[in-house]
């Protein structure tokens, strides 16, 4: 049998590594400033003595970097169908704008003058993204989705404040992602949570009895995380709006409704875009990504500072502020993942755009139907089509053969493809949560659903070899227990040679 | 419409797939979304049409143009200043394996992402001196943030201190961060003379109800925190916590802030090898103590050491998830999920290719830079410059106090090539007359003799016009 190998090659931990103790930097001009004193310069007490990091070969430092590589798994190595991290394709043409050494060079406090070019850009993106969103101004402040959130529910607070109605309560749906209630709390919100109704939507008599004069708002996002559209979002935004409350687009799962329908129009008040997930910037190991927060006119005010305006043809930034919630950050926001973003949106263009959407959700159904037919795993919520993800339940080899949603995981890992988000949302027992964006092809998808059903087959006649997964992989499973014990803990080599 | 990028656009695949899952057409895969929300048309964006690669290339790079090319390297100061980046760092970063993967949520299939962030955790805990420094934030001012947020859950009081040597700009981050909480934001002044924060001052405002004292060293302004051990110690007797924020740059130079007492360190990653970008994607530098207390305090990702469930391979790990929003949700030490873990890589790239030796000796040539320029301006422009803090030591920064307005200096050097100092002006009014202008490893001595000879032809000039 032809089995996958990932690669394995023990290298050790640096700064632990053996290295050079003065191997001979060349820095740049260096010897020009040798007479300069500085000894005499700097006060005795704060010099440094020495900085325990040895020093490597330029070679060793590109193999270890590039071995430690091939121990790694992205999407241009296979698939992963991570449900609501949106794992698209990052197009290669994006990197022009990393490899630029101009913008590598640039200096946020260049004057705006200099940089005209690179402004049109962003104010031409902001169009953009309006148009998408259909809202009516956005700031690039936010420097990824969960700040977006935070900045978002700094708005509803102010709002409120300057209306002079104390509202302390932010609605959150049992299926949304973690980031919106810690979000709301982070902004001083008590966090009141919404139940999911049998058909995945939320419940709109719960969500009745739940609206007070302490509503502040609403976060939801739509696609949920179930994949399914909220169906009475008309119903959601009345009743919000009905109590005076705010209505707060989670844009995570933006791609099931791109170019299709758009927030504003659903009557939300302010949206957070995640432009790693929707517009391909990559997720890098778990970031920078980038983000946008838009907003309604209404609330233009309060958007974060500096925005960026156009007057008499020239863009500048405009750090007036008069109810706006202030700063997210230092400077205008994550510059690369925006500007992939407008290269992104330029070479698909309008009809681009909703393609990715309809084959992404086309996708997800093909899926959905296939893994359905099989029976080994349940899909709760009914067979109403998906958007963007769909949550399977792995409940049924668990309870049958004892083996797992992460048993499942890792027997996919060992088949060279990654997992889906697991145990997540949490309304779904042993979930299995499955987005994989329009970039996957069919035999992509065939291929991954053979996975799920040769997994589930396997459980019923060996769950121990299951259960022993991954054995292909860099490492066995991992003992987290042990990771994660106090008495255990290592979270850096300092407790390494503390114990040595 | 068919596309490269989205396989499944193909006609006849998508006929095929639609037959699968039983339907007629995409449409009826919309059908509960209300029909009233249903775009008819296409969204106005792009250029109203998918371009080819060489086109979208082309209209990128003519905007491009429009963006000025830097004769001399620029002397601008602030939260950022330009570092070199060697092509070692920007050619591993572009591993696909690396760039492209999610966070690590499976670790055994993603060791050697989880080792890469190890690394970094560890160097950074080796350069600020301290056992536990997290997987990276989005940039040094919301790192910030967090760090203050974490010292009040910490502590569970409701008053900090802050040095105006934290700078402007993240002073208004910070505040941004604190709405919501009820938390009394002091802010301490800086001694004008020495430009570290005024310890008589310290002495009445830190009290028994303060969370944490906040100092950056060097200051925003480059001064160095000289009596900073006072500082620590007056916190620490106010049962209080002390948070350092620290240019991991001038720690190759300067006392690791874990060794005069920081129970929480912070920093920006930027001059690490990350480029500057126009001001982002960076990276926040946020660690602590080995101390379970604030270990359980701290935001973001953390990589832990552990073994395989057999024993028989050593492997690294998330850890700690239970502090975090995805279990935790509204009781999460923080909304954090993507952070700047590629921005991290890039950063133990950077300190590995350097080396501790390779750090101290850049940070050392950056000192000398600092001392000349000063030297450079104390005797050629003693008349109409001087240092904003003139018994301060600097390092890196230099804020340069002008008898007139400074912007029209700005203004004026920039005819002459040389992009100086950032003018202080928009974020400090009362600092309408500073420059704060910034040297590195970029600039030689000739870029430094070349500035000061710029700004005395344009005083001269500026004076002779004036008269």
């Amino acid at each position: 049998m032809n089995i996958w190998r990932q690669a394995r090659w023990l290298e050790d931990i640096i700064p632990l590594k053996k290295g050079f103790k003065n191997l001979l930097h060349v820095l740049p001009y260096e010897d020009e400033f040798k007479d300069v004193d500085v000894n005499h310069y700097l006060p005795e007490k704060i010099v440094r003595r020495d900085i325990d990091i040895p020093a490597y070969p330029e070679l060793e430092v590109v193999r270890h970097y590039v071995r430690l590589s091939q121990e790694s798994y992205g999407v241009n190595t296979g698939t992963v169908p991570l449900g609501s991290c949106t794992m698209k394709y990052n197009p290669k043409i994006n990197d022009v704008v990393v490899k630029n050494e101009v913008l590598e060079e640039l200096h946020p406090e260049t004057p705006e003058e200099l940089v005209q070019g690179l402004l049109e850009i962003l104010w031409e993106l902001e169009q953009w993204l309006k148009e998408i969103t259909g809202m009516d101004r956005c700031s690039f402040q936010v420097p990824a989705g969960a700040a977006g959130e935070l900045a978002g529910a700094l708005i509803i607070r102010q709002y409120h404040i300057d209306r002079g109605e104390n509202r302390d309560e932010m609605l959150v749906p049992d299926s949304a992602h973690g980031t919106n209630p810690a979000s709301a709390a982070m902004a001083g919100f008590k966090v009141v949570t919404l139940p999911t109704d049998t058909n995945g939507n939320v419940d709109t008599e719960a969500l009745k009895a739940s609206v007070s004069r302490r509503t502040a708002g609403l976060m939801l996002t739509n696609p949920n995380t179930l994949g399914l559209f909220e169906e009475h979002i008309d119903k959601i935004s009345d009743i919000i709006h009905g109590a005076g409350g705010l209505l707060y687009y989670d844009g995570a799962n933006l791609n099931g409704i791109l170019g299709v329908a758009r927030p504003g129009d659903m009557g939300f008040d302010i949206v957070h875009l995640n432009l790693h997930k929707t517009f391909s910037a990559p997720h890098g190991g778990g970031g920078p990504g980038g983000a946008a927060i838009c907003v309604k006119k209404e609330l233009e005010g309060y958007l974060p500072r500096p925005l960026l305006t156009r007057s008499g043809g020239r863009f500048v930034w405009d750090y007036s502020c008069d109810k706006c919630i202030g700063m997210m950050r230092v400077y205008y926001g994550n510059i690369i993942a925006l500007l992939r973003t407008y290269l992104y949106i330029l070479m698909l263009g309008p009809q681009g755009l909703r393609e990715v959407c309809e084959v992404s959700v086309l996708n997800t159904n093909y899926l959905m139907k296939k893994l359905l037919n099989s029976g080994f795993y349940e899909l709760p919520y009914g067979t109403r089509p998906r958007k963007h993800e769909v949550v399977f339940s792995a409940r049924k080899l668990k309870k049958d053969v004892g083996v797992t949603a992460e048993d499942v995981a890792k027997a996919l890992l060992d088949r060279g493809l990654h997992a889906p988000t697991i145990y997540f949302p949490l309304i779904v027992e042993e979930a299995l949560m499955i987005e994989l964006t329009e970039s996957e092809s069919i035999y992509d998808i065939e291929r991954y659903v053979e996975a799920l059903i040769e997994i589930a087959k396997e459980a019923y006649r060996d769950p121990q070899k299951i259960k022993n997964s991954p054995k292909h992989t860099t490492v066995s499973r991992l003992d987290l227990a042990k990771a994660n014990h106090p008495r255990t803990l290592v979270l850096s080599t300092k407790y390494l040679k503390e114990s040595s | 419409m068919p596309h490269p990028w989205i396989p499944n656009s193909d006609p006849e695949i998508k006929k095929y797939m639609l037959s699968v899952i039983g339907v007629n057409s995409i449409e009826e895969l919309f059908e509960d979304i209300p029909e009233k929300y249903r775009l008819k048309h296409l969204l106005k964006v792009g250029m109203g049409k998918p371009l080819s690669e060489l086109e979208a290339k082309k209209v990128f790079e003519e905007k491009l143009r429009r963006v000025y090319r830097y004769e001399v390297p620029p002397f601008l100061g602030g939260e950022y200043c330009l570092h070199y980046v060697p092509e070692v760092v920007k050619s591993l970063l572009l591993r696909d394996e690396f760039y492209t993967a999610y966070t690590p949520y499976q670790p055994e299939i993603n060791q050697g992402l989880l080792q890469a962030l190890f690394e970094y955790q560890s160097l950074m805990t080796e350069l600020y001196g301290v056992e536990v420094v997290n997987a990276s934030m989005y940039d040094g001012s919301t790192a910030l943030a967090e760090a203050v947020r974490m010292a009040l859950r910490a502590t569970r009081r409701r008053k900090i201190v802050v040095s105006k040597g934290i700078g402007p700009m993240k002073m208004s981050v910070l505040r941004t961060w604190l709405k919501g909480l009820e938390v009394k934001i002091v802010e301490a002044p800086l001694d004008l003379d020495k430009g570290t924060t005024s310890l008589s001052r310290l002495y009445t405002l830190v009290d028994g109800e303060t969370a944490a004292l906040v100092t950056s060293n060097p200051t925003f302004y480059g001064s160095i925190e000289s009596e900073i051990d006072e500082q620590a110690e007056l916190i620490h007797r106010k049962g209080g916590l002390f948070i350092v924020f620290a240019d991991p740059i001038s720690l190759g130079v300067l006392k690791a802030p874990g060794e005069y007492g920081a129970d929480i360190v912070v920093g920006e990653g930027q001059p690490l090898g990350l480029g500057l970008y126009y001001g982002g994607s960076t990276l926040g530098i946020l660690g602590t103590r080995k101390d379970l207390r604030l270990i359980r305090q701290l935001p973001g990702r953390l990589v832990g050491m552990t073994t395989t469930l057999d024993g028989t391979s050593r492997g690294f790990a998330l850890v700690l998830q239970t502090r975090e929003q995805h279990i935790r949700r509204e009781r999460a030490t923080s909304n954090i999920t993507t952070n700047s873990a590629l921005a991290a890589i890039a950063v133990a790239i950077y300190v590995t290719y350097m080396g501790g030796a390779g750090l101290k000796r850049l940070a050392r040539s950056i000192a000398a830079r600092t001392v000349y320029l000063i030297e450079q301006v104390s005797t050629k422009l003693a008349d109409s410059v001087r240092l904003l803090f003139a018994g301060a030591k600097y390092f890196k920064q230099v804020p340069l106090r002008f008898n007139r307005a400074y912007e029209q200096i700005f203004n004026l050097l920039l005819k002459q090539g040389v992009v100086g100092g950032t003018p202080l002006s928009r974020y400090e009014p009362e600092y309408s007359d500073v420059g704060l202008f910034c040297v590195t490893e970029v600039h030689s001595k000739r870029h430094i003799d070349k500035l000061v000879e710029s700004l005395r032809e344009v005083i001269k000039r500026e004076h002779m016009e004036a008269s």
